[in-house]
Formats: structure tokens, C-alpha cells, sequence
């Protein structure tokens, strides 16, 4: 073979450096994430409901916010959101943080086992159980 | 929707005929340079303040107003005075309006200092350049940063001809007594640029911005564009100075220098 | 073509590696700064732009200065231009490449630089300029791989490339002027508030780059086989002459409006400059080597010396370095908007920073210059024309 150990040598360098992230993570298996909204202010409702649905809010929730970031900083739509009654600021960390003031149990969860790094909270801070 | 005259030159676009039909408006009314005239709002709202030096009582004065902002807003305390941060500030009248320079000024105003801040200018150089439209001017005429939009290039600081632009350089929450911030409003984080927002979180709530009601009445906030505003009737009856006027930014910011003896 | 950059001689990879070093510090550097912030550079609230941008400004003039080999070959057929327009188009790559880094490195938060084409603004002179730079990028790219290709096969260049060859001259008029018009459209800062701006950057970049050039293939022809002859570099010292003798012209044009209007705000970025800042000796320098270099470009005795001529090209590059890519972006912002002076001075790490963005800027040079001269040495035309 034309320059065989070379291209060996080549595959295995590569090979060793595309299968990084699993062996790097082997015995760090995370479990099954369960994010908690067992708050103070939650358990204290009647009917617990969000500004939308737990499924739309599972998948969706980062949109929500990227819209409700643009009308608020951008459009100068402050209105507030009712639900039954209730009203939400459209704001993370005045809205979604004063029910689910559980950060670790609630953000964290999920986003530490996809591995995401939000970069919400570079500038939004929030300190567990201020509530 | 109805188009004022403002909007439709923006929309316009091309400043060829933008110019064009400006200037043809000039002639009409006798008027010589249509670019030169800073011509009144007459509707909608322009959000200004007056500042009566006079008014503010000593350092203490000052200061109060300063650290209202500046605490509700989580502005950090940078010792470096390359990495600072300030959203108002004070400087002398030298610095405040080089533009204006008198080596006969009465030694009162020489020494008196002048609060500073971004003037909300109604022709902002730094919405001009900004490459993401993270800095834009909002309807009520606020020029708003957008933290979350900021690339951190900077030429917003190099455009605005009052300083009033703040980068971060280094991460603000390192020089923040993170115990005891203002819970209800962000810090920024490392490589934003930064300013005064004119408190819309504030003015959403029917509250004055933080420093005019910090101020015992020193500064009066309010809307240009109504002839019966408390600020239209200040500058009604009183000289009122703005800094380097002769860009054509036409800032929101005026400055009453004399105080209550010039009125009338 | 690209795989005869992986054969060469001992002192091409010895170059390569030590390229490949600063690089890495470069980065390590950089990875420093994109931790710990911006404010580990010499920057500030006052001086908020430094050396990255004022690279970044010089460079776009070393990029557009490959005109001045396109002109005279494409437009007037000067056949003596045709060994090293190639050169030029190479060197617009590499400086295009730096030009984009040293943006990249200068942002506050470069993980968003997208935001510049998802939010397109047309009324930002910045926007304009990523849109040109990329625009010359991918041209030069395309002629100069397009052409030397053909080269390679003996056939004319592809029918195709004329047009867009015709599109890079006004193309690279265009890249100068707008980054030009970076800061002369901005109200507050009496320095850069100057219609001739535009002119006096084309000035400079038209005798800096193609000085910068001269030295290159006076280099290429010491240490390979390349040899483009005498007469195209003493055409392409004619022209650094002239650009010259403008620059210098239009910076007298600058400081007499200044001095004779006795306008404070026009006066005080001189002042800082050339009287008391920092920076006084750096510019003292850069004057004296542009008069230096005038007098030894202006005589033809002189010029067609080649000894004194690369002195005279490598005085040219440096005090244009210093005049561009330190002084012009730095006196722009002294005095300050509240008339104070705030010196600055760059950092060790902005500085190992820069460095490796040159370093990168040198190894795309360094790799495409050898492509080039490998096709040349193949087909036999890489000596002294006959």
C-alpha cells in the first residue's frame, strides 16, 4: 500500500479525536432529567396554570421568550399576560422566576443534561428561593 | 396608519430625495436650509428633560441622584476609570460643553458641576451606525440599547459625540455586591455596550425616570412634543443650553443654566 | 493545486512552522481575552477602538493596492505586469483574510457576529463594509485560483473571469472608500470629520501595498527561483512614488485647514499626535521616514538602485504602518468628547494577538505565493524573463 502506515496513523489520530465526546463522558451518564416545580408558589395555587400548556412549554419555552424579549425591549410591549385571572409579566426573571423559583431544580435540570448554556443568565440573575 | 412627513423622508430612504424634498419644503415656507432647521415635534411624543443646575443641592444633590440610578439599575462600580461604567454622571462645564468655551464664565458656573447622560438624541449618530440595530430610536423618541442584540463592535462609542456610551470590558458582576442588587433588573454581561434606557420600566409602571424623581424637582421630565408639558414651559420662559448643538443631533437633554433669576 | 504547498524546501516549512507558532500564540492569547473580556487590552471607555481595528484599517489598504497591478495589466495590456499581478491578487487574499480577524478578535461578543447579516441595517457603514470585504474575498479568490489554473494548462484564462477581473477595480476602489467612510461620517470626531478621507486612504494604500509588494518579490527572488525581472518592479516604483508623493500632499492639505483655521477641534488630534501624547516619537518617526522615503524614491538615480529603492519601500510600509495602523484610528478619539486626553498604549496579550493575526495573514501569503511559484517552477517560467 502507497504511504500505508501513514494513512493508518492519519485514521487513528481521527478517529481518537471524533469519538472525544463519548469516551470523555463515559461513567458521567447523567440520569433521566425531571424538572420540578415543587415552589412555595405554585403549591399555594388553586389551579396550576402557566401562560401556556406544560407540553407547548417544554419545547416552546425559548421561543416564548425570545418573543416576549423583542416585544418588550424592542416594541415597547409591556402588557401583561392573564391568565384566569392571574397576571404575568412577560419578563424571566420578573414573570416565569416569581412561580418557579427553583432554578437548579427547574432550568438547570434539563439544561445541564442537554448541554445547553443559556445565556440568559449572564445578565439575568436569580437567587434561589427568594420567594 | 397615518405617515408624518419624518417618517415618509425615512422611508423615503435614498437621502438624494430625502434632501430634495426637504429643501423644496424649505423654499415654500422662506425658510433658507431645510437640514439646518430643528424644526418642533408637533405630534407624538419626544421624551426630554430639563436639568436646572441650581436647583441640585450640593454634592449630596449629586449624589442621590446618581446612586438612584445607578443602584436600580445595577451599574457597577468599576475603580478603574478605563473599564468604568456610568449611565449619569457629572463633569464640569469645560468638559460638558467644549464647544462653548468662555474664559470670562462666573466662577459659580465654572465650578459647578453638570449631570451628564445619553441625550436621546432626535438624530442619534450611534442608531445611525450600528451594524445589528441593537441601538434604535423608539416612537417615544428613547434611544434604546439592546443588550441582547450587541455584537460589541463599538462604533456606537465612536459615534456618539457625548460620551455617553459605556462597553464593558471586563464582567460588571465581578464589581457588583451581588447581595444586595436590584433583583427586579438585569446586570449586563462581559462585551455589551451600555447606557441610560430613560427607565422604560419605570415610565411602564406611571413613574418618572429614577433620577428626576431622585432630583426634588431639579429635573423635570417630559414630553417635547406637547406645547402644554412641563418641560415646553421651562424652555418657554427660560435660556436653556444643549451640548454641542451644532452636530444637528438635536439631543433631548437642555440644560437651564441661570436659574431662577433669568426666568421671564 | 493546493497540494504543492505540502512539498518544499527546508526553509519553507522552517517559515511555516514558525508562523504555525505565533498563530498558536495568537490563540492562546485570544482564548485569554474571550474569558476575561476586551478589558485585557489597552482599550477604554475613551479609546475604544485600538490596534485591532487600526490593523484591520491598514490591511483593507494593502488588499485594495492589487489594483494597481490589475489596471495596468488588464486595462492597458502592460504584458510586463503579467508574472506578478498574481502577487497582488495573492497578497489582497491574505490581507482580507487578517482584515476579517482582527474584526472577529475586536468584538465584544463574537459568538453573535451573525447578528450582522440575520439583522441586516443598510444605513450602517460597517454592514456595507463586511459586505465589500467578503465580496473582494471571494473575487480575488476566484481570479487569482481562475488564472493561475489556466497558466498552469497553457490556455488563455476562462472567458468568465474578464468581467468579474473588470468588477475587482472598482471593487477595491470600493473597499478603501467605505472603510473610510467608517469614520468620516461620524459627527463628534473632528479628526476624522474629513471629505478627503476616502482619497487620502487610497493614497496611502496605493503606495503602502504595492512598497510592501516590491519587498515581497524582492524577498521571493532572493530565496526561490522566482524572478520577475527588473522592469516590472521599477514600473510598480513609479507608482509607489507617485501614492507617495499624494499621501504626504493630502496630510499637508490636513494640517494646513487645521493650523491656518486656528479651529481648536481640528487642531487638537494634531497636537496630541505630534506635540504631547504618547505616540509623539512614533509619529516624528513616521514623518521623517516618509521624507526619507520620498528621497529615495523620487530620483531616478535612486530608484532604479534596488538597494535603495527596498530602503525606501521598507520606509514607505513602516511609516505608513505607523501613520494608519496606530496613529489615525488613536488621534481620532484624543481628545476625548469631554476635550481631555486619555492615552492608550496596547497590552501584551492584544499585542501577541496581533501578532498571530499577521502570522495567519502571512501563512494563507506564504501558502499561496508557493502554489504560485511551484506552477511556475514546473512549467519553466519561474526565472528571469528571457
Amino acid at each position: 500500500m502507497y504511504n500505508g502506515s501513514k494513512i493508518i496513523i492519519g485514521l487513528i489520530i481521527f478517529l481518537a479525536i471524533a469519538t472525544f465526546p463519548f469516551y470523555s463522558n463515559i461513567g458521567k451518564s447523567a440520569g433521566v432529567p425531571m424538572p420540578d416545580t415543587n415552589t412555595p408558589v405554585i403549591n399555594g395555587l388553586d389551579k396550576k396554570e402557566c401562560v401556556a400548556s406544560a407540553e407547548y412549554m417544554k419545547k416552546e419555552h425559548m421561543k416564548v421568550l425570545d418573543e416576549w424579549r423583542d416585544e418588550v425591549v424592542r416594541e415597547g410591549k409591556r402588557d401583561v399576560i392573564n391568565v384566569g385571572g392571574r397576571v404575568f409579566e412577560k419578563s424571566l426573571q420578573n414573570g416565569c422566576m416569581q412561580c418557579h423559583s427553583n432554578k437548579s431544580r427547574f432550568c438547570d435540570e434539563c439544561h445541564s443534561y442537554a448541554g445547553v448554556k443559556p445565556y440568559c443568565w449572564d445578565c439575568h440573575h436569580f437567587k434561589e428561593g427568594r420567594i | 396608519m397615518r405617515i408624518d412627513r419624518r417618517k415618509f423622508l425615512q422611508i423615503a430612504g435614498l437621502s438624494g430625495i430625502g434632501l430634495g424634498l426637504s429643501a423644496a419644503d424649505g423654499l415654500f415656507k422662506g425658510k433658507a436650509l431645510a437640514s439646518g432647521a430643528h424644526s418642533l415635534p408637533s405630534s407624538g411624543t419626544r421624551l426630554a428633560f430639563v436639568i436646572d443646575v441650581n436647583k441640585i443641592e450640593g454634592e449630596d444633590g449629586y449624589r442621590r441622584i446618581i446612586e438612584a440610578c445607578h443602584k436600580i439599575h445595577n451599574v457597577p462600580n468599576i475603580p478603574n476609570t478605563k473599564h468604568e461604567v456610568k449611565w449619569i454622571w457629572t463633569d464640569s462645564y469645560e468638559h460638558s460643553f467644549p464647544d462653548q468655551p468662555n474664559e470670562f464664565l462666573p466662577e459659580k458656573i465654572k465650578e459647578k458641576p453638570f449631570l451628564l447622560l445619553c441625550n436621546h438624541c432626535d438624530k442619534p449618530p450611534c442608531v445611525r451606525v450600528c451594524p445589528t440595530k441593537a441601538t434604535f430610536k423608539n416612537p417615544d423618541g428613547i434611544v434604546v440599547q439592546d443588550p441582547h442584540r450587541c455584537i460589541g463592535c463599538r462604533f456606537c462609542m465612536a459615534a456618539c459625540p457625548y460620551g455617553s456610551r459605556s462597553f464593558n470590558w471586563v464582567d460588571p458582576r465581578n464589581y457588583l455586591d451581588m447581595k444586595n442588587i436590584n433583583p427586579d433588573f438585569p446586570t449586563r454581561t462581559m462585551g455589551v455596550v451600555e447606557k441610560c434606557t430613560l427607565c422604560p420600566e419605570r415610565l411602564a409602571r406611571g413613574l418618572e425616570p429614577a433620577c428626576a424623581e431622585a432630583s426634588n424637582g431639579a429635573i423635570v421630565f417630559g414630553n417635547l412634543a406637547d406645547p402644554e408639558s412641563e418641560v415646553r414651559k421651562i424652555l418657554n420662559t427660560h435660556y436653556t443650553l444643549r451640548r454641542k448643538p451644532e452636530i444637528g443631533t438635536q439631543p433631548s437633554i437642555f440644560y437651564v443654566i441661570g436659574g431662577g433669576e433669568n426666568a421671564g | 493545486m493546493l497540494d504543492r504547498a505540502l512539498k518544499g524546501s527546508k526553509t519553507y516549512w522552517t517559515l511555516v512552522i514558525i508562523l504555525l507558532g505565533f498563530i498558536s500564540a495568537g490563540s492562546l492569547a485570544y482564548l485569554h481575552q474571550f474569558k476575561n473580556g476586551l478589558g485585557v487590552t489597552g482599550m477604554s471607555r475613551d479609546v475604544s477602538w485600538g490596534f485591532y481595528i487600526s490593523q484591520f484599517t491598514f490591511l483593507v489598504g494593502v488588499a485594495a493596492s492589487a489594483v494597481m497591478l490589475v489596471i495596468p495589466y488588464y486595462l492597458h495590456n502592460y504584458k510586463k505586469f503579467g508574472r506578478i499581478v498574481i502577487l497582488g491578487e495573492f497578497l489582497a487574499i491574505a490581507s482580507v483574510t487578517m482584515c476579517m480577524t482582527f474584526i472577529f478578535v475586536d468584538m465584544g461578543q463574537p459568538m453573535r457576529i451573525l447578528n450582522v447579516i440575520l439583522h441586516p441595517t443598510p444605513n450602517s457603514i460597517l454592514f456595507w463594509d463586511a459586505m465589500v470585504l467578503n465580496g473582494y474575498l471571494g473575487l480575488n479568490l476566484v481570479i487569482g485560483w481562475a488564472t493561475l489554473h489556466a497558466e498552469k494548462k497553457g490556455t488563455p484564462p476562462p472567458a468568465w473571469s474578464k468581467p468579474l477581473i473588470y468588477l475587482s477595480i472598482p471593487w477595491a476602489v470600493s473597499i478603501h472608500t467605505v472603510t473610510a467612510f467608517l469614520y468620516a461620517g461620524l459627527p463628534g470626531r473632528h479628526f476624522w470629520l474629513t471629505a478627503i478621507m476616502a482619497a487620502r486612504f487610497l493614497a496611502s494604500a496605493f503606495a503602502g501595498g504595492p512598497a510592501l509588494l516590491i519587498i515581497l518579490a524582492l524577498v521571493l527572488r532572493k530565496y526561490t527561483k522566482f524572478d520577475p525581472g527588473r522592469e516590472p518592479i521599477q514600473s510598480v516604483a513609479k507608482i509607489v512614488a507617485y501614492a507617495m508623493v499624494a499621501n504626504v500632499f493630502f496630510i499637508i492639505l490636513e494640517l494646513f485647514t487645521a493650523f491656518y483655521s486656528n479651529i481648536p477641534g481640528h487642531m487638537h488630534a494634531f497636537e496630541f499626535l505630534y506635540a504631547h501624547g504618547n505616540l509623539v516619537p512614533l509619529m516624528w518617526a513616521s514623518s521623517v521616514l516618509a521624507v526619507l522615503s520620498l528621497i529615495l524614491i523620487i530620483p531616478p538615480k535612486f530608484r532604479e538602485n534596488e538597494s535603495t529603492l527596498i530602503l525606501a519601500c521598507i520606509s514607505i510600509f513602516i511609516s505608513l504602518w505607523i501613520d494608519k495602523g496606530f496613529g489615525l484610528v488613536i488621534g481620532g478619539f484624543v481628545p476625548t468628547p469631554f476635550n481631555t486626553i486619555t492615552e492608550y498604549w496596547p497590552t501584551l496579550p492584544e499585542t501577541i494577538i496581533t501578532l498571530g493575526v499577521w502570522a495567519l495573514g502571512f501563512l494563507v501569503l506564504t501558502i499561496l505565493y508557493k502554489v504560485a511559484i511551484s506552477v511556475r517552477e514546473e512549467l519553466g517560467t519561474a526565472g528571469p524573463p528571457k
